[in-house]
C-alpha cells in the first residue's frame, strides 16, 4: 500500500487545504443530519410511555455525553501519536480538541440536569454518571489551562498529550468509583449485548438518536478541523505558505 | 547494587534537605491539623453528626496539605540545575523520580497518616472507623503524592504553577478520595473496610508502576524546552 498520501498529509500546509476542503461538507452534512434528527424527534416520534414528552431531549443529550467521551479518548490517542512520533498535527488535535471536549461535556451536563428537574425532581443529584461526567470536565478544564501556562506552544502540546494519556487511564477508574460509590442513572439502552439483538428503542424513537449521534459526530468533526486550521496560522504565521495564504487574493 | 546506592543517595539527599529546614517540613501537617480542628468551629458546638462528615473532612485536608508542597518538590532543582544533572546521571530517571517522591511522602504524607487516629478520636469516630481511616490513609496518601508530583513534573517550569498543579491533578484523585473516605464510612456503620482498601491498594499498584515514567518524561519535556 502507498502511504505518501499519509506522509503528504501531516505537513501543515496540505492538511490546511485538505480540512479546507472537507470541512464545510461535515459541517452542512451534520446540519442536515441534526435538523433531521430534531424534527423526527421532536414530531414524529411517538411520547415515552413513562416519561411522556421529557424524554425527548434525548436527542441531545445522549450523543454529547457519548460524544464528550470519545473526544477525550481521541485526545489520548492523537497526544500518544505527537509523543512517538513528534507530529506538530496531532500535538495540534490535541490542544484543537480539549475546548470542543468541554464544550460537548457542558451540553450533556445541563440537557441532563434539564431532563433531571421533571424525572428525578432535582436539576442535580450526585448520580455515578452526572459526577463522572462533571469530573471529565474538569479535566478537559485542566488540559485548556495547562495549555494556555505554556509559552512555548510546543512544549504545551507535549505537556498536554502527556496530561490526556494520563487521564485517559483514569477516566474508567473514576468511572467505576463513582459507581461503586451511588447510582441513580438509568442504565444504558443502546449499548447492550442484549439490545443489539433486541433493540429496547421503537423505531421511531431509535433512528432519530441514530441520525443524531451521526450529525454530532460530524460537526465535532468540522469544529475540530476548523480549530486546527485556525492554531496552524497562528503558530506558523512565519511560514511562506501562510504568507503567501495570506497575500492571495480571495 | 550501585543502583540501590544511587536510589539511597537520591532519598538522603532529600531528607537531608528537609532536616536543615525543619519548620519548614513541618508546615503540611500542621495546616492538615489546622484544617481539622477549624472544622468542628463552624458547626453546631457538640455537633451529633460530626463523626459522619469527619472521613471526608479528614481526606480533603491530607489532599490540600499533600499538594500544598507538591509544587516544591521538582521545583528548587529545576531552577538550581540539579534536575539537569539527574537527568543527565546513568541512574534512569523514573528510578529517582520514584526516589524524591518516595522521600517526599516520608516527609509529607507518612505524618498526615500518623496523626490520623488522633484526628479520627477528635472528631468522634470509633475505634473501628478510626483504624480504617488510618489505614485508607496509609494505602491513598502514596497515590496522592504520585499522581500530585506528575503534575509538578508537568509544571516545574512554569512560573505561576500554585493553583494549576490542584487543578490538574485534584480531579483525578477523586477515586481516592471515595475509596479512602468509604473504608472509613463502611468502618463507621459497621460493615467490613476490606473492598475499599483494596481498591486504594490497587490504586496504589497502578500509580506506582505507571506515573514515575509519565513524570520523568514530563521533566523532559520541561528541560527541553
Amino acid at each position: 500500500m502507498n502511504w505518501t498520501w499519509f506522509h503528504r498529509l501531516g505537513s501543515p500546509p496540505s492538511f490546511f487545504r485538505f480540512a479546507e476542503r472537507l470541512a464545510p461538507w461535515l459541517a452542512g452534512l451534520s446540519l442536515l443530519l441534526i435538523a433531521a434528527a430534531c424534527y423526527a424527534g421532536l414530531y414524529l416520534a411517538p411520547p415515552d410511555y413513562q416519561q411522556g414528552d421529557a424524554f425527548r431531549i434525548i436527542y441531545v443529550h445522549v450523543p454529547t455525553a457519548a460524544i464528550s467521551l470519545s473526544i477525550y479518548a481521541l485526545m489520548a490517542v492523537a497526544g500518544a501519536i505527537a509523543l512517538i512520533w513528534r507530529m506538530k498535527l496531532a500535538e495540534v488535535a490535541v490542544v484543537a480538541a480539549a475546548p470542543i471536549g468541554a464544550s460537548f461535556t457542558v451540553v450533556a451536563l445541563v440537557t441532563g440536569m434539564l431532563w433531571g428537574k421533571p424525572m428525578w425532581g432535582a436539576y442535580w443529584v450526585w448520580d455515578a454518571r452526572l459526577t463522572s461526567e462533571l469530573v471529565l470536565l474538569f479535566l478537559y478544564i485542566g488540559v485548556i489551562a495547562l495549555n494556555s501556562a505554556f509559552n512555548d506552544p510546543r512544549a504545551a502540546a507535549r505537556a498536554c498529550a502527556w496530561l490526556a494519556l494520563v487521564g485517559v487511564v483514569n477516566v474508567p477508574i473514576v468511572k467505576f468509583s463513582v459507581d461503586w460509590w451511588n447510582s441513580l442513572h438509568q442504565g444504558s439502552t443502546l449499548l447492550s449485548m442484549e439490545g443489539m439483538k433486541n433493540p429496547k428503542m421503537s423505531t421511531p424513537m431509535l433512528w432519530p438518536l441514530l441520525a443524531s449521534l451521526a450529525g454530532f459526530y460530524l460537526l465535532f468533526g468540522a469544529a475540530l478541523l476548523r480549530r486546527m486550521q485556525n492554531i496552524l496560522l497562528e503558530r506558523e504565521r512565519r511560514a511562506a505558505w501562510v504568507r503567501e495564504l495570506m497575500e492571495a487574493p480571495r | 547494587m550501585s543502583l540501590v546506592r544511587a536510589l539511597g543517595a537520591v532519598v538522603g539527599r532529600e531528607l537531608r534537605l528537609a532536616a536543615r529546614a525543619p519548620a519548614e517540613a513541618a508546615q503540611p501537617l500542621l495546616f492538615y491539623a489546622l484544617v481539622v480542628a477549624l472544622f468542628p468551629l463552624g458547626v453546631a458546638p457538640n455537633e451529633p453528626s460530626l463523626p459522619v462528615y469527619a472521613p471526608a473532612l479528614v481526606w480533603i485536608a491530607a489532599l490540600l496539605a499533600t499538594l500544598m508542597t507538591l509544587e516544591r518538590v521538582f521545583r528548587n532543582d529545576y531552577e538550581d540545575g540539579s534536575l539537569e544533572q539527574l537527568a543527565l546521571a546513568p541512574l534512569p530517571l523514573p528510578l529517582s523520580v520514584l526516589a524524591k517522591l518516595a522521600a517526599h511522602w516520608l516527609l509529607g504524607g507518612l505524618p498526615l497518616v500518623l496523626v490520623a487516629p488522633l484526628l479520627a478520636a477528635g472528631l468522634g469516630l470509633d475505634a473501628a472507623a478510626g483504624r480504617a481511616l488510618t489505614l485508607a490513609l496509609l494505602l491513598g496518601t502514596p497515590t496522592l503524592v504520585l499522581l500530585g508530583g506528575f503534575a509538578a513534573a508537568l509544571t516545574v517550569g512554569l512560573p505561576r504553577a500554585g493553583v494549576l498543579l490542584p487543578i490538574l491533578v485534584l480531579p483525578m484523585l477523586s477515586p481516592v478520595l471515595i475509596f479512602g473516605a468509604g473504608a472509613a464510612r463502611a468502618a463507621a456503620q459497621g460493615l467490613d473496610p476490606t473492598a475499599p482498601l483494596y481498591f486504594l491498594a490497587a490504586l496504589l499498584a497502578l500509580s506506582l508502576t505507571l506515573v514515575p515514567f509519565a513524570a520523568a518524561a514530563a521533566l523532559r519535556n520541561a528541560l527541553e524546552s
